[in-house]
């Protein structure tokens, strides 16, 4: 019989097999499991179509987010130019579906890769500037970028959009949000898979010795241009993949979303979820989507009870304001995020009653 | 206490961050007008010592938990160090901060933050008589600077607060023999001269306590031995375990399983 | 030819006003190395307090400007003491994410009080700061900024250079635990550098809704016009500031008046982006002295 791992006292790792683990019990394997079955079984079928729009729009952006924790939380680079490089996901997709014809499966990772490019090609500045002059130059990126989304209008007809086709896998045809909803959620494991593994291999532990002492980490050998520059990639292949969908989803594009607002809103899921967590991302980016989803109704209310007496008041600047009231609240009082506070919680539940 | 005693640290115990103890009951005593050097193995806890006395644990998420720190007959412990420098107490800090980007001179005018809009001529003047090395450089940014003349630069500067009590943490770090030589030298005269009461925190127990007048030795967050200077130079086992020397004179052998029994009794 | 010289007295105004907002943002930056992204909503503040106490106060241009400049100093002040303080010691990209948070809300609080559309000052600048040289003309707004620009930063230049108080705030961002251990007093540095940016912000948000019209969005958005600007000075020089100013309020000028209208608020971006490649700290920031 199988032996049953419980979660030890201390750190009893004799082996570097046992480091490596995932999973430090037999429950997180199988609570994993349980998690899986309800998401692709259970809540697909459950709730309006609204419910699952949300859903969808919380599994797009964990994508991203993910991408940018990697870079942010992991590789320690701060990037201002998130946005845009989903915005350029998007437009990839948008383009190569429009004008070439491309199908819908190789469109994802291809509009992810050409994201990537443009993202390494913003990341080239991080071969010689640190911290704050990298934010700088990434905020550089984001802001011409958009310009180019803009006025290259022979590709990206400009401030009209592009409309996209319904995507097809193997002639099936995606049109509602339950079938989105595999889409993105089986999109999203992969994603988070390969993550929670990248991190664990000699790539995530470059990063993480990159992000705690640049210095260091090249002196140990690591050539620290190259991973910088290889995180940046892969930031950005995420926020690619995650644009190509969402043009998908949307079905039509303009470059106004990705502005950087996005860029922000992004950064801020990421420290909400916490920086260097790869659940974090996902909560980052559910909150935040929720939390939009709650100040839109909450509009909706006011303006029916006439408390907005102009018709037209805009949610934006009260979603801003939220916006910028969470990430404070959260950076004052718990600046490592969701996910610290829910394994606080956790422990607080595996260790009681006995709270030491 | 006693009329000549400044500073009595009485059974501290330091925490950091709520769970890692580093001192556990720490007291010593400084006369008015004297130099005590404060001795011990690297993470004995000495550095702490000094930080607790000025205050600097805060930022760095450490607090004296029990005990106290008294200075001129009141409590200072765990207060901020605005307030405590302000009453006479300037830690020198280990391994030598100067501000990089401003010039030497600018350097030790931040030495009279804790009396602004004070003149600082003479103090300026002062500070060059000691340490002539500076005035050939006061032009120049500190980044720039030698090891030496950081060390005197850091000193200098707290020197221009006019302190009552100074907190001198391990100025030979790093240094030549002939450049420790000279500090010692300075920091003697300073003290003769200036009657700033020195706390002085070294590895180089020889060469501190040569010139202080009373001597505490710390091993693991407490004070294992304490006697006036002379007598801790003549004690065998400071002799083997600090000064590298058996009590022979001759040059210690592993075999001697006594000595090994000796040390641990200490700890 | 006329056009040339016109392009060259409005960019230089311009820069002016980019070097004084910047100037403000260096401050912060040269105390505590915090990388201010609300510093566009401190402008944009400071140009919406003083049209609210010149409409609906009614005050006195004079006496609305002063109380404009103290409030933005009161502000700054309360905002390091509300925000920042409980971070000290925190590493500093939640710092800077604060203040994006920050930026934020100010924002959104901004767009909910006064609305996202254009409104302007009335007209109150006296006629002699006309200028007139030949066909050449220099409306009152830019001499203003002018003649503001060239005297914030000759008392601020000689306020860090000469005054203690000055020293101090260099020797804090220069290294935080040997400035706590000589007992400068820190906090108050930090709460110090913040109203004098917030303060610097505020006029140059009221010139520049003279010159523009007030309009969140714009000012805004100025706020991260501050970036090449100081990348071009280097972070930690004031003078360079000013100098990054002139030269990207020249270049926005320039490039709307002769290429085209729309590359002008790119440009300066592509700038940066040139300059971080070929002098990562800029023209004149201090190239970093780093021993491990």
């Amino acid at each position: 019989m199988k032996k049953f791992h419980f979660r030890p006292c201390g750190n009893y790792r004799e082996t570097y097999g046992q480091e490596l683990t995932v999973f430090e019990t037999d429950f997180g394997r199988l609570w994993t499991w349980v998690g899986i079955f309800i998401l692709f079984l259970i809540l697909p079928f459950l709730g309006t179509p609204y419910f699952l729009h949300v859903l969808n729009m919380i599994g797009i952006t964990s994508i991203a987010a993910l991408g940018l924790n990697i870079l942010i939380g992991f590789t320690g680079q701060i990037s201002l130019g998130h946005g845009a490089f989903i915005g350029v996901g998007a437009y990839s997709a948008a383009v190569l579906s429009t004008t070439i014809g491309m199908p819908f499966l190789f469109n994802l990772p291809l509009a992810g890769l050409i994201a990537a490019l443009v993202g390494m090609i913003f990341g080239i500045p991080s071969g010689r500037l640190k911290g704050l002059y990298l934010t700088i130059a990434t905020l550089a990126g984001q802001i011409i970028i958009e310009y180019v989304l803009v006025h290259w209008e022979s590709v990206t007809k400009g401030t009209m959009g592009i409309t996209l086709p319904r995507p097809a896998i193997f002639g099936y045809e995606l049109s509602t949000d339950r079938d989105f909803f595999f889409l993105i959620y089986v999109s999203l494991g992969l994603m988070i898979f390969i993550a929670i593994n990248l991190m664990r291999s000699k790539f995530g532990r470059a990063f993480i010795a990159i992000r705690d002492n640049d210095r260091a980490a090249e002196g140990m050998g690591i050539p620290i241009f190259r991973y910088k520059l290889l995180s940046f990639g892969i930031s950005s292949f995420y926020a690619g993949f995650a644009g190509a969908i969402w043009a998908y989803y949307m079905v039509s594009i303009t470059a106004e979303p990705f502005n950087l607002g996005l860029s922000v809103e992004y950064i801020a899921m990421v420290i909400i979820g916490g920086l260097g967590s790869i659940a974090g991302s996902v909560y980052g980016a559910l909150f935040i989507t929720s939390l939009n989803e709650i100040l839109r109704w909450l509009t909706d209310i006011l303006m029916n009870m006439k408390v907005f007496t102009e018709a037209g008041v805009n949610v934006a600047p009260i979603r801003e304001f939220f916006f910028g009231l969470a990430i404070i609240i959260f950076i004052i009082f718990e600046p490592r995020g969701l996910a610290e506070i829910w394994r606080i919680i956790r422990s607080g539940f595996r260790l009681w009653p006995f709270s030491y | 206490m006693s009329g000549s005693t400044i500073l009595e640290v009485n059974n501290i115990s330091v925490v950091y961050s709520d769970v890692i103890q580093v001192l556990k009951g720490v007291s010593l005593m400084v006369e008015r007008h004297s130099i005590v050097s404060l001795l011990g193995s690297n993470g004995a806890g000495k550095t702490t010592t000094l930080k607790a006395i000025s205050g600097l644990l805060k930022p760095e998420n450490g607090r004296v938990t029990d005990g106290m720190i008294i200075y001129h007959d009141e409590p200072i412990h765990n207060q901020v160090p605005e307030v405590i420098t302000r009453r006479g107490i300037i830690q020198v800090l280990e391994g030598r901060q100067p501000f990089k980007y401003l010039t030497v001179e600018e350097n030790l005018i931040v030495g009279t933050a804790i009396r602004w809009g004070k003149p600082y001529k003479k103090d300026l003047e002062l500070i060059y008589h000691y340490f002539p090395a500076l005035l050939e450089r006061r032009k120049i940014l500190a980044g720039y600077c030698s090891g030496g003349e950081l060390q005197m630069l850091v000193m200098g500067r707290a020197l221009m607060a006019k302190p009552e009590l100074l907190l001198l943490d391990e100025p030979s770090l790093g240094l030549a023999p002939m450049v420790v030589d000279e500090i010692f030298q300075i920091i003697r005269k300073i003290n003769e001269e200036q009657k700033t009461s020195i706390l002085l925190v070294e590895q180089n127990a020889n060469m501190a306590l040569h010139i202080s007048h009373y001597g505490y030795v710390m091993e693991n967050g407490k004070i294992v031995m304490e006697g006036p200077a002379r007598s801790i130079v003549e004690n065998p086992d400071i002799r083997e375990f600090y000064l590298g020397m058996s009590a022979s004179g001759q040059s210690k052998s592993y075999k001697d399983v006594k000595s090994y029994r000796r040390r641990k009794r200490w700890l | 030819m006329s056009f040339f010289f016109q392009l060259l007295i409005n960019g230089i105004s311009l820069g002016f006003l980019y070097g004084l907002s910047a100037m403000g943002f260096v401050m912060i930056f040269k105390s505590s190395s915090v990388l201010n992204f609300a510093h566009g909503e401190l402008i944009a503040l400071g140009a919406f307090f003083f049209l609210a106490l010149v409409t609906w106060a009614q005050l006195p241009i004079a006496i609305a400007f002063l109380v404009t400049l103290a409030g933005c100093f009161a502000l700054g002040f309360l905002i390091e003491r509300i925000f920042l303080r409980p971070l000290i010691g925190e590493p500093l990209i939640y710092v800077i994410m604060l203040t994006v948070g920050l930026a934020a809300m100010f924002k959104g609080l901004m767009l909910l009080i006064w609305g996202g559309n254009l409104q302007t000052y009335p007209d109150f600048l006296p006629g002699f700061l006309t200028l007139q040289w030949d066909i050449l003309n220099i409306p009152p707004a830019y001499s203003a900024a002018l003649i503001l620009g060239v005297t914030f930063l000759t008392v601020f230049g000689l306020f860090f250079k000469y005054s203690p108080q000055g020293i101090f705030m260099r020797s804090v961002a220069d290294n935080q635990k040997a400035a706590l251990s000589l007992g400068v007093h820190v906090q108050r540095v930090f709460a110090l550098s913040w109203a004098i940016a917030a303060l610097v912000a505020g006029m140059s948000g009221v010139v520049l809704g003279i010159i523009n019209g007030i309009n969140v969005h714009d000012l805004s958005s100025i706020g991260l016009k501050v970036f090449p600007v100081v990348i071009l000075g280097g972070l930690d020089s004031l003078s360079g500031a000013i100098i990054g100013g002139l030269i990207i309020g020249l270049l926005e000028t320039f490039t709307g008046g002769y290429l085209d209208p729309s590359l002008r608020d790119v440009i300066p971006y592509l700038v940066l982006v040139l300059i971080l490649m070929v002098r990562p700290y800029g023209l004149f920031g201090l190239v970093e002295i780093e021993r491990v």
